[in-house]
């Protein structure tokens, strides 16, 4: 027998441990062709076997080769626990199991020496959602009836761009004793209270990116729901800036640029005003820190639509040149709003912080009015990749600060003249519309959401560690990868089903939530209509604690 | 709704820290409002609040019978020589009057005339009443009286504001209103009582007004406040409401940093007032428009018309002071212009009777029957939920559609 080698890498230090019943298998190779990660392969186990053929018994031994599945005992080619072997077996014979004793924060760490990185969402706190703590409880009754969701209509859209305060409109009374405009307003376009949030092309697999875009196109023009979608930081295909499909997308700048070079390009010849311009400062997945694509996603389309080389794709933690809210403001937004001749509004997103609030006022306050809107990412959002320690120890709850935000406006009577929208970890349980509604009557005009979409779409990971493999190109199911035979696992056109579906399933329920209350347009900042159950947020958001 | 503003439990609300009211937040239960009955009475001639008591009488199932509150426009009797004058109306005890006083006159304002009702305290009277009514008259300090007349008007407002905190404590009295030609009486207790307490079903033709509002609620939800029976009355302009106001929270926390009248907000049917106020007064716009800011069309309708640029900005710029939820508003303008409007679903009713010389707004028709039988019923209009409807000085009827 060898000296054991406690060092070795064994599959008691991974997070996942292959479970493989060798009676069940037809070894017919499905889950060794099916793993993406590579994580399991076909070895050959020596077995003996002991027997005996005479009357009485007389034990020998036999020693044979039996082919087997083996989970591969690596830090690099190691199970993420996605399942698709399991959904591929024929038999059952293999599942992919938790381990709880897992050494791979440390052995990866070790072995590698360098921080470990991955896609999806925090993966720390389990405790109860602040939004699970609260509920729609000041219900319409009696004399204030409740609305129909069946019958009544509704109005559930939402403003993107800057509004500007009544007594500052350019409004002026004409010879006919009607209100005739006077001057320009900031463009605003009303739009659904839940943007498709930024994923780019190149995080997202092409045929992924494009479902996303037709489910888009589809809830606008057969559905009547002005859904808006944003681009990411990646460009855009030229064709669809040049269709008219383009005032359905709200384009994106990161701080790499990414994919500008094609859209300035392409300017002339557009034929629609994209629906906005959103300038991304920060993400809430990983605050502080800029996008990230890895070599391995960067395939020729992606290097073509972003004119750049195969290489790990890093934007910069900043905007270069940006040292002030005064700057990004005369800067960027002057040449954006310049650039569309002031038709399309701009907005910013930035991350959940502890100084979100001081940012905001900044913004309220610009006299130039050219924000048009904040986009606030809480520390619950996904993403393709970043560095674990980011997604699991940086950033901001979103639900309090989105409060705070709403408030600091209100407190100076600029609620609603710079719009907030909210995202970081929304629908995470599934429902959308719910999470939506609460955020909403905290005082957001709407909500974006990025995660959910992708879990739409046929995604396995979750926040318990499942997967979580957007960063290595190695999708199991095709939405984060370049390479052609996992993209071709993804139906787009199953994939944009399950979105408008969705997007029609929720808006249903936000009807069900709106009729309740008693209001027929969305209740920004009607926090009365909430309530909580647990006296800190009760507390901390101001609304009605009960028990 | 009713005089149940369930605002002033947030704001005058001891109990609820005063910091938390200065930093505009407030934790509020939300609105739960009973149905009342509202009613006004619009005369070429000039009319006595005996109609206004009967008016609203007949409809004494619809509401609690828990107060009696009215502001009359246009007076005539012992007023109608003062037009130009401002009266305060007021309730207070002997203090309070004092402080009041004291208060106008350090100002320079000098009283031409003072009203005090003679009171029938009866035992047995349903009333919650207050040691003085107070009606008087006064003439401007003498460095405004060649002011501008929007130079008296903040001046009447800021003098009224300060009345009222000065008042505020220990609850020495309540300043309703101060302004030229409008007077306010206020009280808890049976709208029938309260009419015999004042001697006010006994018609005479010293208190007269050719505009009269009036309902009969006071506040039933939370801590009874007098200042919570609506009509409310800011600068010319008096509303009241049937109703709910279900965006209450939204309307206070943006009107409480439009303007410093802005306050109260002991009851729903102040957004009202406050938004009238803004919209016809502070922006100058026509009345139209606060129907356009409090149940703005649908988006899809907008898009579709002539105007939509303007009704999109309007919508956007005071999404704030939109009003959802059932509710029926009387308003009366500062030229004794007297309207009414409901929500977007027409859910509380409102009737206009009218003869040659009188129009009569009610919340039922039972009312209209009272104090105008022999009109023709056949003419009696009854508004629906896209319009406006106006009375002006010669009584004509306009009906603007939204």
């Amino acid at each position: 027998m060898e000296t054991m080698k406690v060092q070795d890498v064994t599959s008691n230090d991974l997070p996942w441990k292959i479970s493989y019943d060798a009676h069940r298998c037809t070894l017919c190779g499905s889950c060794v062709s099916a793993c993406s990660f590579r994580a399991i392969e076909a070895k050959i186990e020596k077995r003996r076997m002991v027997f005996s053929e005479s009357e009485l018994p007389e034990p020998k031994a036999r020693f044979s080769a039996v082919p087997v599945i083996r989970q591969v005992k690596s830090v690099k080619n190691y199970c993420r626990g996605c399942g698709i072997c399991e959904k591929i077996c024929p038999n059952d014979a293999i599942a992919p199991l938790r381990n709880p004793d897992s050494r791979h924060p440390i052995i990866t760490r070790c072995l590698g020496g360098d921080s470990i990185k991955r896609g999806g969402r925090k993966n720390l706190e389990s405790a109860v959602r602040t939004l699970d703590k609260l509920r729609v409880g000041r219900i319409s009754q009696m004399t204030d009836p409740s609305l129909d969701a069946q019958r009544h209509t509704f109005d559930i859209l939402a403003p993107f761009g800057r509004i500007l305060p009544p007594e500052k409109l350019p409004m002026g009374i004409g010879p006919d004793g009607l209100l005739q405009t006077t001057g320009t307003t900031p463009p605003v376009n009303w739009i659904y209270p839940v943007i498709i949030g930024d994923m780019s092309i190149g995080a997202l697999s092409w045929r992924m990116w494009e479902a996303v875009a037709m489910a888009v196109a589809y809830l606008n023009e057969e559905c009547g729901l002005p859904v808006r979608m944003c681009s990411g930081e990646g460009g855009v295909p030229v064709r669809l800036l040049k269709s008219r499909y383009l005032k359905y997308m709200i384009l994106q700048i990161g701080s790499g640029h990414f994919g500008w070079n094609r859209i300035a390009k392409a300017m002339p010849h557009m034929i629609e005003d994209p629906a906005g311009i959103l300038i991304k400062i920060g993400q809430g997945a990983k605050p502080g820190d800029g996008g990230l694509l890895m070599a391995n996603k960067v395939a020729e389309h992606i290097q073509a639509i972003r004119g750049v080389p195969k290489t790990d794709l890093l934007s910069p933690p900043n905007h270069q040149g940006l040292y002030s809210i005064e700057e990004s403001v005369q800067k960027m937004f002057l040449s954006f709003n310049a650039a569309f001749k002031f038709r399309v509004p701009v907005a910013i997103k930035v991350a959940a912080s502890a100084t979100s609030v001081s940012v905001y006022n900044n913004l309220v306050r610009d006299p130039y009015n050219i924000v048009g809107g904040l986009f606030l990412d809480g520390i619950d959002g996904g993403t393709g990749a970043a560095h674990e320690v980011s997604l699991d120890h940086t950033g901001h709850p979103i639900v309090s600060k989105l409060r705070d935000c709403y408030l600091a406006a209100t407190a100076q009577g600029r609620q609603g003249q710079i719009p907030l929208w909210a995202a970081g970890g929304l629908g995470k349980t599934g429902d959308l519309a719910a999470d939506a509604f609460k955020m909403i009557c905290l005082g957001a005009n709407g909500v974006f959401t990025g995660k959910l979409i992708l879990q739409m779409a046929g995604c396995v990971g979750n926040d318990q560690g499942r997967c979580n493999a957007c960063n290595t190109g190695l999708c199991p199911v095709g939405i984060t990868t370049q390479e052609p035979p996992l993209v071709k696992r993804l139906d787009p056109e199953k994939v944009a089903q399950n979105i408008v579906n969705y997007f029609l399933a929720m808006n249903t329920e936000l009807k069900k939530l709106m009729a309740p209350i008693g209001n027929s347009s969305l209740p920004v900042g009607r926090a009365d209509a909430l309530i909580a159950t647990d006296h800190a947020v009760a507390d901390k958001l101001q609304i009605q604690y009960v028990c | 709704m009713s005089a149940s503003g369930m605002a002033q439990n947030l704001l005058y609300n001891p109990r609820l820290p005063l910091p938390a009211i200065a930093q505009g937040y407030l934790i509020h239960e939300g609105v739960l409002t009973k149905m009342c009955r509202i009613g006004a009475i619009k005369s070429l001639n000039y009319v006595h609040p005996s109609q206004a008591l009967q008016l609203m009488q007949s409809q004494q199932k619809g509401h609690d019978n828990s107060g009696f509150a009215m502001v009359m426009h246009d007076l005539g009797g012992i007023f109608e020589n003062y037009k130009h004058l401002p009266t305060l109306s007021m309730a207070a005890t002997d203090q309070g009057v004092r402080l009041a006083e004291d208060i106008l006159h350090q100002a320079g304002f000098q009283r031409v005339m003072q009203w005090v009702p003679e009171t029938d305290d009866r035992p047995g009277l349903d009333i919650n009443a207050m040691p003085n009514y107070v009606f008087e008259t006064f003439d401007y300090p003498k460095s405004f009286r060649n002011a501008e007349q929007k130079v008296k008007e903040d001046l009447l407002l800021d003098m009224r504001l300060k009345l009222r905190a000065a008042l505020e404590p220990n609850e020495e009295g309540f300043a309703y209103s101060f302004w030229p030609d409008v007077v306010t009486l206020k009280e808890i207790g049976n709208p029938r009582d309260i009419g015999t307490y004042f001697r006010l079903w006994e018609p005479d033709t010293k208190l007269t007004a050719k505009v009269i509002t009036t309902q009969c609620r006071q506040n039933t939800n939370y801590d009874i406040v007098r200042y919570a029976a609506h009509p409310f009355h800011l600068q010319g302009y008096t509303a009241l409401a049937n109703g709910e106001n279900t965006f209450y929270l939204k309307n206070v926390e943006f009107q409480r940093k439009l303007h410093r009248g802005y306050i109260g907000f002991e009851s729903d049917s102040q957004c009202f007032l406050y938004t009238l106020h803004y919209i016809h007064r502070e922006l100058n716009w026509p009345l139209r428009y606060f129907k356009h800011v409090v149940t703005p069309l649908p988006f899809d309708d907008i898009e579709k018309r002539e105007d939509a640029q303007q009704l999109k900005a309007i919508r956007q710029s005071l999404g704030h002071l939109e009003i959802n939820g059932p509710n029926t508003i009387i308003g009366v303008l500062p030229d004794n212009t007297l309207f009414t409007c409901c929500d977007a679903k027409k859910l509380r009713p409102i009737v206009i009777g009218r003869t040659e010389d009188t129009v009569v707004f009610s919340s039922e028709v039972c009312g209209i029957n009272e104090i105008l039988p022999d009109r023709d019923w056949a003419t009696d209009i009854y508004p629906h939920e896209r319009e406006i409807v106006t009375i002006d000085e010669k009584l004509e009827v306009q009906r603007w559609k939204q």
